[in-house]
């Protein structure tokens, strides 16, 4: 029964945006460009989503006894329980989302519940399986993850190919629903405020110039912008509900093209629709490779779903795609003993048709490094990172909803989901992919000037840190930088939508300064931000820390160490650690150096700082809500409720970590180490925000100078490490030399040849005429004279008198008879 | 004196060269419309006569009232054609039905 209702609630969170995409796309603009019905619209259905999602995390939570929260206990005492328990069963928005309070209240009926959990004996489409019960752990039989899978609607039927729409639920998949309704219900709220001046009959874009020099006039777009953001929800709910591989691509390309449409949504501005096309065509790309990956597992696994197929009576019929990969007790993935390549067999399902599969082990690596591929696309990892900083062309809270807390998360998401694929070459590549792009992208950070790029630049990078975590065998830990992530880069982006909405439309930080006296709660808001994403804590004060210790520090904390304990036992690759605790240093002094250059300090443009003014309580109120999770949500850090929600149900043999050529750390290694790596990235983010307080702070060294002392750093910088020059070099101009040479071989030979071919058809068709004039036209028109004048000759004898035509009978009977009677005589 | 086949033909050539005549001549549509009669019943004082004196036998009768039946119908319509003449010219001067000349 569980399953049904998990299923029913996330149906609902999944499909109302839908419907209120439909309505508020259909609607139009409601009778006037002035209504906001458009945007309470979406945010009711966001908002509902989101009270679902919370209702399904505690469904599912009482379902397992809060088994993943309670298990430690001497934490639990921590949770205060009492002070959220209140506020969730009033379906307050600011209610504790990670369910943290359900940890103390539950704990005390967990052993009754805990019988609970496990088979639950469902029709075909609800049911309760072990998704990797590979490694069977007597000791904590109890923590088998627990998923719910089945299908919803079958699509299509391509011979043995089923396309189907499925559902997979676990704990990931609950935690991502609540974070994201919980997101996006902030930024609808705040998109109502930021994007309040397209309620007109005539929007003037001052960035849009027509041929004539004058500025673009149009009619406001308020509905449509709340219509794409409602599509955009209900693609990325389905993404992270999708049940196969197939479904996550379809509404990967969902979420792609809202992306453009929301990006390109100024789409006067040649900037805003060239950095739309951009987007798409950089994620092309990306998908391309996704494309070649799902090939690959149609090919040799023969299904899409995650999970188990069952019959009505509970039996599995079918295994999913996360059973078919049988790994051994270290962990290692079965190899045939005669071919050596991997056996493809499930082992909840024996099934003897499958026993004999196998897949070659190196194309097992392209179905992995194809799907990664797609995530690299989404997640603007190196090397397609470069559409992201072009995306901050959209309205800002696009870029917080789409481009920082959601749509590049999907990537994340789906390398988390699609985690048992993944070889450890795979895994290599992922941590190396993610350690290159967290580094290029925070040093390119450094130099921005514009608030949104700085913004976006860290965005990349700590998606390069959730990458990396989960590169190096940190599942729980890339997944939940993910999700404290979403919250202060949301919170962040907002602010900085608050400050440009604030300063009409100024978005570059040399102009601004001081404005924390004219945007109080913004700038306290985005200081709870800098410091999240900084990674900042007061060490060794037991009382205090977990308070000051805000989200950002545990799960960064949570990567480094992951990152050590991967270096440690590989020491070749060292640089996956050193790079990601310098870059940590290098996030603290950019987050700062936004802060100190756009809110402290005093006026540098005083016209700038005249006009701004706080921004109203709709978009100040989300500020809050989201600064509170932002510096809470990781509360007490992998001990904490968010991490043990999101490890819940992973993929079992991660906690014991893998020996081999590369070792994956498990736990217990990453345990050892944390005390080490936790102390030097706080002291990297120290320094970090040292340096930035020397620098644009206090003011002692005039960072002016230092750009002069280094000004081919700051270029190179500035150029964003040339990588827009390099593919233009590399990819565009190729490509133009060769469109060149396609069209000026269209315009000589196969134009040459048409024409030809035109005037030898033209030559034959005067001659056709010719003979169709004279010849034919001319014996038509000898019979139809000699016809008519035939005819002109017989019409005299017809005069019309009856007599005469008496006569003319007996004329002839006279003439029968003397012919008979002459050529028969006798 | 017995009369034999030929007095038969010699009166059916006499009436249907009168009533050859009365159409050729008469320019009243009805009696245009008694020379047909003429000719008709000419017609079938031969078919009877090779009844009586050929094989023909009772097909000569048959093909005689056929004859007969057809010259009722005949008259009938023609009847009515010479009416409607009537009534739109006032005449029945065959001579005057001449607009259907080439």
């Amino acid at each position: 029964m569980t399953g049904e209702t998990l299923r029913n609630l996330l149906m609902t969170a999944w499909l109302l945006p839908l419907l209120g995409f439909a309505i508020e796309i259909f609607g139009g603009f409601w009778g006037s460009r002035k209504s906001r019905v458009a945007a309470w619209l979406a945010v009711a259905c966001i908002a509902t989503g989101f009270l679902c999602s919370a209702s399904a995390l505690v469904v599912w939570g009482n379902a397992t006894g809060w088994r993943v929260i309670a298990h430690d206990e001497h934490h639990g005492d921590e949770h205060h329980g009492d002070e959220h328990h209140g506020d969730e069963h009033h379906g307050d928005e600011h209610h504790a989302a990670d369910s943290d309070a359900h940890a103390a209240v539950n704990m005390k009926s967990r052993n009754d519940q805990a019988t609970t959990i496990g088979m639950e004996p469902g029709n075909w489409v609800t049911t309760s399986v072990s998704a990797d019960g590979n490694v069977a752990d007597a000791d904590h039989s109890h923590d088998a993850p627990t998923v719910y899978s089945g299908t919803l609607y079958r699509l299509a039927t391509f011979g043995g190919l089923e396309l189907t729409l499925d559902y997979y639920i676990d704990s990931l998949t609950l935690v991502m629903f609540t974070m994201v309704t919980f997101i996006a219900t902030c930024i609808h709220l705040f998109a109502i405020g930021y994007m309040s001046d397209e309620l007109t009959d005539e929007y003037v874009d001052h960035f849009a110039h027509l041929s004539d020099g004058h500025h673009v006039h149009r009619p406001g777009r308020f509905y449509r912008f709340f219509a794409f953001l409602s599509l955009f929800c209900f693609s990325m709910l389905g993404l992270v509900l999708a049940g196969n591989i197939f479904q996550v691509f379809i509404f990967w390309e969902l979420v792609g093209i809202c992306s453009f449409l929301l990006i390109g949504f100024y789409t006067e501005r040649k900037s805003a629709s060239d950095a739309a096309n951009k987007a798409f065509i950089m994620n092309r790309v990306g998908d391309f490779g996704f494309l070649i990956g799902l090939m690959v597992l149609w090919t040799f696994f023969g299904t899409f779903k995650f999970g188990e197929t069952t019959d009505l009576s509970g039996h599995v019929v079918e295994a999913g795609l996360f059973q078919m990969l049988p790994r051994s007790e270290g962990g290692d993935i079965l190899l045939d003993e005669v071919s050596g390549e991997v056996l493809i067999g499930s082992m909840t399902a024996p099934n003897p048709e499958n026993s004999s599969r196998t897949i070659p082990y190196s194309l097992l690596i392209v179905a992995g490094l194809g799907v990664f591929a797609g995530c690299i696309g989404k997640s603007a990892q190196f090397p397609l990172q470069t559409w992201l900083p072009d995306a901050m062309e959209g309205p800002t809270p696009v870029s917080a909803l789409v481009h920082s807390a959601t749509m590049v998360a999907a990537g994340v998401y789906l390398t988390g989901r699609f985690y048992p694929m993944f070889t450890q070459e795979v895994l290599l590549t992922i941590a190396y992919v993610g350690c290159i792009t967290l580094f290029v992208a925070a040093t390119i950070a450094v130099v921005a000037t514009d608030i949104k790029k700085v913004l976006a630049y860290s965005t990349i990078s700590q998606l390069g840190y959730m990458m990396l975590g989960l590169g190096v065998f940190g599942w729980g830990a890339g997944l939940f930088h993910l999700v404290t992530h979403a919250f202060f880069k949301s919170l962040m982006f907002l602010c900085s939508g608050s400050v440009i909405h604030g300063c009409h439309h100024e978005q570059e930080m040399p102009k601004m300064g001081g404005l924390r006296h004219k945007m109080p709660i913004t700038a306290w808001t985005m200081l709870v931000g800098v410091v999240a994403i900084s990674g900042l804590a007061i060490p060794g004060l037991v009382g205090l820390s977990s308070f000051f210790a805000f989200s950002g520090f545990h799960s960064k904390d949570a990567v480094v160490a992951t990152a050590l304990a991967f270096v440690e036992a590989n020491p070749a690759h060292f640089l996956l650690f050193i790079v990601p605790l310098i870059t940590a240093g290098i996030t603290a002094f950019y987050m700062f150096r936004l802060w100190f250059y756009t809110f402290a300090g005093s006026p540098r443009d005083q016209h700038v700082y005249d006009h701004c003014h706080e921004s109203p309580a709709i978009m100040t109120l989300p500020l809050l809500a989201l600064s509170i999770f932002a510096a809470y949500c990781a509360w007490g850090g992998e001990q904490g409720p968010l991490y043990g929600l999101i490890t819940g149900d992973q993929p079992a043999y991660i906690a014991h970590g893998i020996a081999g050529s590369v070792t994956l750390p498990g736990h217990d290694a990453v345990h050892e180490v944390h005390g080490t790596a936790g102390i030097l990235a706080m002291l990297a983010a120290f320094s970090g925000t040292l340096v930035a307080w020397v620098l644009y702070g206090a003011g002692w060294i005039n960072p002016g100078e230092i750009q002069k002392q280094l000004s081919g750093v700051h270029g190179f910088l500035i150029n964003k490490w040339h990588f827009d020059e390099l593919y233009d070099s590399v990819f565009m101009r190729p490509m133009h030399i060769v469109g060149k040479f396609c069209a000026w071989f269209d315009r000589t030979i196969f134009d040459g040849i048409l024409h030809g071919a035109a005037k030898v058809t033209v030559v034959v068709s005067r001659w056709d005429r010719l003979f169709d004039e004279t010849v034919v036209d001319g014996f038509v028109n000898v019979i139809g004279r000699a016809t008519h004048s035939a005819g002109l000759s017989l019409k005299t004898i017809q005069t019309g008198n009856l007599r005469q035509y008496v006569m003319f009978i007996v004329a002839g009977v006279v003439a029968l008879f003397a012919v008979v009677l002459t050529t028969f005589p006798g | 004196m017995i009369a034999g086949l030929q007095a038969y033909l010699l009166v059916g050539a006499v009436l249907f060269v009168c009533g050859v005549i009365c159409m050729a001549t008469k320019r009243n549509g009805i009696g245009v419309l008694m020379g047909v009669e003429l000719v008709l019943n000419g017609a079938n004082v031969n078919f009877i006569a090779f009844s009586k004196y050929t094989a023909l036998g009772l097909d000569a009768q048959i093909f005689a009232l056929f004859v007969i039946v057809l010259a009722a119908a005949e008259a009938a319509v023609a009847l009515a054609i010479a009416l409607n003449f009537y009534n739109n010219h006032l005449t029945i001067d065959v001579d005057k039905a001449n607009r259907l000349k080439g």
